[in-house]
Order: structure tokens, then C-alpha cells, then sequence
């Protein structure tokens, strides 16, 4: 018999009670993400934007030659319309494989046989990347919204146009959670990340390229809610207090937003099982 | 939580004549096909086997125990808890190793064993230092750093046998632990699944095909053929005494002795070769002659009064092969 057994013992220590487990999920995942050098590039690449318009905030706060390029409530509007495309490499690049890497490893089984529910695993999934959207998406709003009652050095500005806080806020959360729901849904369909990065992008372009040739032919943007860009581009101009820039209503944009979501949390359900049925 | 409490848990749980899982009447359903019929049974605590042919039902078993799959009919309590009203306090008490290859990817072997653990609610100091632990326990210490992506089928096993150990679990659920192994990695499996039930006193629930490895492993067992319990109870009383089956090989009129034997009250079966196999019952022997002393000498002499040679006799030691046949047959 050993003098002191050294193998395997039995754990005496405290458990966290369940439904904290979508916490540790999400901070593996953001870790994991920002530990690739890539995406950190990525990451740093999706500030330059800022960094332009923080130029120019303070040149036209400090130079009054240049004062017709001071920046407006629809500046604001226009920075979140630039995210656009980072938004869109950042979800195909952080998203696709966040439920298809899982799958693949059958790693669906494993988590699941922890104290964790379903809705836990997806909503930890959907936090990593929901995370970084929002910081290349709110996070420079608001910092530009600062920096111009910074350099500016009055709250004139801010007054004037009080509705750029929630407005920042609702256009961001809306960009990104649709953006992550919908490329979870897409993620829990395949185990490869590459096809499921393909399939968003194309659904996407060819969204967008079916109501490009029905705007051709009828010659109204009526129908722009076929496009899944342009009805987030419409809402957003609506919180943004715009004119929108298409025919079709605001809330048939939103309902198609809300269906959306909808849509993708069912696939979620259907898709994030520990086991497999195939009857 | 309280140390003393948690102690005194486990010697609750462990003890072999407490049940660890009870099944009444579960019935599972994949479309058309009935995977599990009216299922009733239970796992008693220690090292229980739960045996079956390939589609007997023990991974479709294992996976209701986890809440995996939703029994259309029938109740089930694991570690005293019901599994359709408290499933995240059960995972919370169970660690279950999956037939299949399974990883989370992208990590190595440490990091995804204390992952596990923070996943079950282990504090991450602690989770960390448990995945040394248990690594080492599993026999994966100098491979920990390595992304499990480059491990080897056997590494792959331990990995998965690490991560079900690593919060401590008061119940395993191993499904098929050895699957893809080689002999010394399959040999190093089973003795740490043997330690693990007998020194260590965690409750597991052994799912296999492989007779030898449940037999080795395991007290109990569970047999499941078609759905459905065929056999459980203690492996040795399954077996029968010892020393009561024979295996004979005569030469001169075979068909006739048998008969012989039968009108005697033993039971005969052939196997495979000339060897047959002859069980004889209590009293049989005094029945043939009252004044022969033990089993032998009655089929000796049963052979000489109807002028058989006896070419071969000797004990059968009852195997788990044998209940398992027995257990597949009745069905």
C-alpha cells in the first residue's frame, strides 16, 4: 500500500450553483478568439474608422476653416454604416464555427452532459460573438460621441441630439444580435465552419442581388425587404431619426428582422441536442 | 459545501445494495422504432456492467439517464433525484464518457479538462489543478500540452475518461470505454475502471459488448437485449455455483448417452466441437446410484453401465459468457 496515495481524489471543494456555465463558454470562446493574431489584426483593422472620424471631430472642433465637415447626428449614422462590412467579416470569421467546430467534435454531447441546459450553451456561444460586434459596433459609437463633447469642450452638441445615446445603442444591439443569431442558426446546420461561412455570405449577397433585379425591373424599393441588409439599413435610419431610404414601411423591415431571429432561435432548438436523433 | 457532508454522501452512494439509478417501466420511442421497451430495472451502487449486443439499448439507456432523449413513458431516478424534474443536478453528481470520438477543438488536453470543470461549476483554480490530477491519473500527465486534435485513439479514450472524472462526479456513466484500443491500452483502461469502482468508490455504470471487460471490471450487471432487461443482478450469482457443469467428450453412441444423461435429470448441450456441456442438478447424482459420492462418479458410471468410453471430464467455471448466452437465449 502506498504511504500517500497520490492518484486520483475525491474533490472536497465548493460548485458554483447551475446557470453560470454560460459565463465560462463565452470567456473560453472570446479568449480563444483573440489568442489568433488574425483576428486580432482584424480586430485592430475594424478601429481605423474611428480612428478617421476622431480626426475629424477634432479638427473641426478645433479648426473653424474646416467647420463644414463637423459632425452631424447622421455622422454618427454613417460610422455604424462603415462597421457594416467589419461587422460582416467578423461574423463569417468568429461565428461560422462556433456551433460547427462543436459538432464536428461532438463536442454537443460533452457540454450537454454538464450541468448546463441548452439555452445556456447557446446563449454563451451567441455572447462570443455578439461581444465583439458590439465592440467594433457600440463601443466607437459612444467613444465618438465622447471624444466630440471632448474636443469640443461644451455639451451643446450632446444636447442637441440627446437620442444618439439610445440611438447608438439600439442600432448596435439590433446589427449584432441579428447578425448572431442568424449565423448560430446557419453554424448548427453543419460541421464545417468554411460551409457555413459560404452559406452566409451568400445569403446575403443573394438576398441583395434578388431585390437589386426586382428594383430594376418594377423600379420601386418597395420590395426592399428581400434584402436582409437593406431592412436593417432601414430600421436603422428610423432610430436614427432619417428619412428611410427605401419605399418599403419601417415595420415590415422590423417584422422581417423579428422573424428573423425568431427563425434562427428555432433552428437553434431543433439543432443543439446532445444526441442526434435521425429516425 | 461541507467536507464531512460530502464524505459522508459518497459512503451512501457507494454502498453496493443502494441503488444508484432506478428505472420503472421507460420506454423510449425514435419514430417508428421502440429503442427501449418497458424498461424496469436497477443499477445497484459500485461497478455495475450493462451489457448487450450492438442495438440492445444501453447508449440509448445512457443518454435518457443524462435527459438526452425523453422517455415517451415511464419514470427514472438517478442518485435518488428524478431525471424529468432535477437534470442539471444530476449532470451536477455524474460524469459520462461517450462512445464516441469527442473533444472540444482548439484546446489542448489541460485546458479542456479544466474547461469541463468550470463547466460542472468548479471554481477555475481549482479546475485547473484537478485537470493535473486527474491527467495524470488517466495517464495523459506528459501528453497535457499537447492539442488533443494530435492524440492517438487510446489518448482520445483517457481524454474523455478525464473530463467525465475531473469535477468529481459521485456516478460514471462509460460507454464503451475501450473501444479502439490496443491490448496494453485496453488492459491500462480496465484497470483504472477497476480502481476507480473498487479503491476509489465512485459508483459506475459500465456500458460494453465485451463480455471480458465487464466481467473484470464489474459486481453487477445488467444484461439488455432488444430493448429490454434480459438478466441483472450480482455477476457471481448470475454465474451459479461452481463445479455443477461439466464438460464431457465420449466416444461410442452419442445421441444415446445423451438421452441416457436426460432420463437422469441432467441437462445436456452441445457446443461448437464433441465437447458437450452437462449440468447436473442437486439430487440427480443420489437418484442414479445411491451409493456414489460426488458428480463425477455418477457420469463415470452412467458411462460404464451403458459402455461409453469417457475421453474427457472436467469442472465448468461458469464465465459471464454463459449468463450472457443464457440471459439472450431465454429471451
Amino acid at each position: 500500500m502506498p504511504i500517500h496515495d497520490q492518484s486520483y481524489r475525491r474533490y472536497a471543494g465548493g460548485k458554483a450553483v447551475p446557470g453560470q456555465a454560460w459565463t465560462v463558454i463565452a470567456r473560453a470562446g472570446i479568449v480563444a478568439m483573440i489568442r489568433k493574431r488574425t483576428f486580432l489584426g482584424l480586430l485592430l483593422f475594424a478601429w481605423m474608422p474611428f480612428l478617421v472620424r476622431a480626426v475629424q471631430i477634432y479638427v473641426t472642433s478645433n479648426y473653424p476653416q474646416v467647420a463644414m465637415f463637423a459632425p452631424t447626428a447622421e455622422t454618427f449614422r454613417q460610422f455604424l454604416e462603415q462597421q457594416d462590412f467589419f461587422v460582416f467579416i467578423m461574423t463569417i470569421y468568429a461565428g461560422a464555427g462556433l456551433i460547427a467546430n462543436d459538432r464536428r467534435a461532438n463536442a454537443l454531447q460533452i457540454y450537454l452532459s454538464k450541468p448546463l441546459m441548452r439555452t445556456e450553451y447557446i446563449f454563451g456561444k451567441a455572447a462570443v460573438l455578439f461581444a465583439f460586434l458590439l465592440f467594433v459596433t457600440l463601443v466607437p459609437g459612444l467613444l465618438l460621441l465622447l471624444l466630440q463633447v471632448l474636443f469640443a469642450g461644451s455639451f451643446a452638441f450632446l444636447t442637441k441630439n440627446l437620442f444618439l445615446f439610445p440611438a447608438i445603442a439600439i442600432a448596435a444591439v439590433l446589427q449584432a444580435g441579428l447578425s448572431t443569431f442568424t449565423m448560430l442558426a446557419l453554424s448548427s446546420l453543419s460541421k464545417s465552419a468554411r460551409y457555413v461561412g459560404i452559406l452566409y455570405a451568400g445569403i446575403l449577397f443573394f438576398t441583395a442581388a434578388i431585390y437589386h433585379a426586382m428594383l430594376a425591373i418594377t423600379g420601386s424599393t418597395r420590395l426592399s425587404w428581400i434584402s436582409l441588409g437593406a431592412n436593417v439599413t432601414q430600421v436603422v435610419d428610423v432610430i436614427f431619426r432619417l428619412k428611410p431610404r427605401y419605399a418599403t414601411p419601417w415595420p415590415v423591415s422590423l417584422i422581417v428582422i423579428m422573424g428573423l431571429v425568431a427563425l434562427s432561435i428555432s433552428i437553434l432548438e431543433r439543432r443543439v441536442r446532445g444526441v442526434e436523433v435521425v429516425t | 459545501m461541507d467536507t464531512t457532508h460530502v464524505i459522508a454522501t459518497r459512503e451512501r452512494t457507494a454502498a453496493a445494495d443502494t441503488p444508484v439509478v432506478l428505472l420503472d417501466a421507460v420506454t423510449v420511442i425514435y419514430g417508428s422504432n421502440r429503442a427501449l421497451k418497458d424498461v424496469s430495472g436497477r443499477f445497484n451502487g459500485g461497478a455495475v456492467g450493462l451489457l448487450g449486443p450492438n442495438g440492445a439499448g444501453k447508449s440509448t439507456l445512457l443518454k435518457a439517464l443524462l435527459g438526452f432523449i425523453k422517455p415517451a413513458a415511464g419514470r427514472m431516478t438517478v442518485l435518488g433525484l428524478d431525471v424529468a424534474r432535477k437534470p442539471l443536478e444530476i449532470r451536477a453528481r455524474i460524469g459520462y464518457m461517450p462512445e464516441s470520438d469527442a473533444h472540444i477543438p482548439g484546446m489542448n488536453a489541460v485546458s479542456f479538462v479544466a474547461y469541463c470543470g468550470q463547466l460542472a461549476g468548479l471554481p477555475a483554480v481549482d479546475a485547473m489543478q484537478r485537470a493535473h490530477e486527474v491527467l495524470y491519473y488517466v495517464g495523459l500527465g506528459e501528453a497535457r500540452y499537447r492539442n488533443i486534435e494530435t492524440y492517438s485513439t487510446g489518448m482520445k479514450q483517457r481524454i474523455k475518461l478525464a473530463q467525465a472524472l475531473v469535477h468529481d462526479p459521485d456516478l460514471l456513466f462509460l460507454d464503451e470505454p475501450t473501444n479502439g484500443m490496443d491490448p496494453k491500452g485496453r488492459d491500462e483502461m480496465l484497470e483504472l475502471i477497476r480502481d476507480l469502482g473498487h479503491n476509489k468508490n465512485v459508483n459506475l455504470i459500465l456500458s460494453s459488448h465485451l463480455l471480458p471487460d465487464v466481467e473484470y471490471t464489474c459486481d453487477d450487471v445488467v444484461v439488455m437485449d432488444k430493448g429490454q432487461v434480459a438478466a441483472q443482478g450480482p455477476i457471481a450469482q448470475l454465474k451459479g455455483p461452481a463445479g455443477r457443469v461439466f464438460e464431457l467428450r465420449i466416444k461410442g453412441d452419442l445421441p444415446a448417452f445423451v438421452d441416457v444423461l436426460r432420463a437422469a435429470g441432467m441437462e445436456c448441450t452441445s457446443t461448437d466441437e464433441d465437447v458437450m456441456r452437462v449440468f447436473v442438478p442437486d439430487g440427480a447424482a443420489r437418484s442414479v446410484d445411491p451409493r456414489v459420492t460426488s458428480d463425477q462418479t455418477t457420469l463415470f458410471a452412467l458411462a460404464a453401465r451403458h459402455g461409453v468410453q469417457v475421453r474427457h471430464l472436467r469442472p465448468s467455471i461458469p464465465t459471464l459468457e454463459d449468463v450472457f448466452a443464457k440471459a439472450l437465449g431465454e429471451q
